[in-house]
């Protein structure tokens, strides 16, 4: 049987006197969008990073894809990540590259293409993220959307499994918003990525993921669908709805 | 019952303690980057095409200032020296005293410290902004080794660049010297060359040229170190910046004098 995606167990992060994560255990399904709630600083980003190896765990295990990921040696860690695509809040595009050199970036790094089938990718690349044109632009030169967009073509660019994406819809005007939230349904249903979305915007959560999990002082306080949020009596969650209300 | 009004005295620690362990965790950190950055050196493959960007960005880019201010430097040595050489009767000698002053340390220092200016604050700066901005994170999730492709190609470039910004500050200082020399008192390039030359042997020229080897590394893996351990914006940016000027100066500075005392030891 093929193991799930990612499946976190007991795992526990502090920086100096500060717990940020407090023994979280989660598995997520092929294919599924798990959004990722809580207010700011209960480190939502910190478990993206953890899963990807930009931080240690003080304690726990991480299982990506059937693999330990805690304590691997960096070779594996890099096999391991090339299977996983990340968009950072604000896309995190090289600012010394253009768009294309951004997109082309691991696959220069990682694929044998040549330059005509690297130009080829990158420009599918593009279109799957809706960026058709401009493509020689600096990312200082385009909107925060269009660098998120940019952001997620780089991070599809060597066919991950597993998709993680830190508040891909802060800072943007709601038709935009949207945007992003349809691209990562598509993306599902395109490619059966399985998703981890971490935001604080409920109403986006609602609209784009399969399950929801909000998180609290460092461990998890519910998950489950919208609905099952919508009759919790827990006065948190009840906040948080009446915002996304 | 008697009670105190005044408030415990806090148990503060000595300043000096906190500047020392300060100093010993910068240390520390600081050689725990230089053993990831050395192990990525030295794994396969190479990043031959930023490194390549990164000798453009270091050496032809900091070459018009670098050789600005060793034609300065020449300049100033010739109007200061002529006038104490003539008081002591030793004005021929000043071709000879202006090429040893320069090939032996006035173009080395100089090209240091200028470098330590110009590509230490664009190193410092460049990566620090990358850190904010979670470039080099991205760069990791991609599972490209930032500590290869940014630190290793930038340390790389500025210990090869060095010692030819070197040469080119020590063209200039002594082609600007003949010219400051020659406005006073016309003599031929040749004959202040030969002059010049006269008694330099190869051992006076070689070790100080190839020290600046030591100051490119420090330049590079200060301003890398600075840089990559960048925190709080675009003023940890500014701070990062400042920062790997001044301690690639210091460093520099303080490598100098014990280069300096190693090359006489097996120069003599």
């Amino acid at each position: 049987m093929e193991p799930q995606p990612v499946v976190v167990k007991g795992l526990r992060k502090s920086f100096g006197e500060q717990q940020v994560l407090n023994g979280i255990d989660l598995a997520v399904n092929k294919g599924e969008i798990l959004a990722i709630l809580g207010k700011s600083g209960t480190g939502k980003s910190v478990f993206l990073r953890l899963l990807i190896g930009l931080e240690q765990a003080d304690a726990g295990s991480i299982s990506i894809r059937g693999v330990d990921t805690t304590h691997l040696p960096m070779e594996r860690l890099n096999e391991m990540r090339m299977k996983v695509g990340f968009l950072f809040q604000e896309g995190a595009l090289y600012d010394s590259l253009t768009i294309a050199e951004n997109v082309a970036f691991p696959l220069r790094r990682h694929t044998k293409l040549n330059d005509s089938e690297r130009a080829d990718k990158v420009r599918a690349l593009l279109l799957s993220v809706g960026l058709d044109k401009d493509l020689e632009k600096m990312p200082s030169d385009i909107s925060g959307g269009m660098r998120k967009r940019v952001g997620l073509a780089r991070a599809l660019a060597l066919d991950p499994e597993i998709l993680l994406f830190d508040e891909p819809t802060a800072g943007l005007d709601p038709i935009t918003a949207a945007e992003i939230g349809k691209l990562i349904q598509k993306l599902r249903q395109e490619r059966n990525v399985t998703s981890i979305v971490v935001t604080h915007d409920m109403h986006a959560a609602h609209y784009f993921s399969d399950r929801i999990v909000m998180l609290k002082d460092g461990n998890i306080l519910i998950a489950g669908t919208f609905e099952d949020l919508e009759k919790s009596k827990d006065p948190f969650v009840a906040e948080f709805l009446s915002d996304a209300a | 019952m008697a009670t105190s009004l005044s408030a415990p005295a806090p148990q503060t620690r000595p300043v000096t303690e906190d500047f020392a362990t300060a100093g010993f965790e910068w240390f520390g950190e600081l050689g725990a980057f230089c053993g990831r950055v050395a192990k990525a050196m030295f794994s396969f493959p190479f990043e031959w095409s930023e490194f390549v960007h990164q000798l453009d960005a270091a050496g032809s880019k900091s070459l018009p200032l670098i050789a600005l201010a060793g034609a300065a430097t020449g300049v100033v040595l010739s109007l200061q020296s002529r006038a104490s050489l003539v008081r002591f009767g030793a004005k021929s000698m000043l071709p000879t005293m202006l090429v040893f002053s320069i090939i032996k340390e006035m173009g080395p220092i100089i090209t240091g410290l200028v470098a330590s200016g110009r590509i230490g604050a664009g190193i410092g700066a460049e990566l620090g902004s990358m850190k904010v901005t979670e470039q080099i994170d991205a760069m990791e999730a991609s599972a490209v080794n930032p500590y290869k492709f940014l630190a290793a190609t930038r340390i790389l470039a500025c210990i090869v660049v060095l010692p030819l910004l070197t040469l080119a500050a020590d063209a200039c200082g002594i082609l600007m010297g003949w010219v400051a020399n020659t406005l006073s008192e016309p003599i031929s390039f040749q004959l202040f060359i030969n002059n010049g030359m006269n008694g330099v042997a190869f051992s006076d020229f070689l070790p100080p040229t190839l020290k600046t080897a030591v100051f490119g590394l420090i330049i590079g893996t200060v301003s890398c170190f600075q840089g990559m351990r960048t925190r709080g914006g675009t003023a940890g940016v500014g701070r990062s910046a400042t920062s790997s000027v001044v301690l690639s100066s210091l460093f520099i500075i303080l490598a100098d004098v014990l280069l300096v005392r190693l090359i006489l030891v097996f120069f003599p």
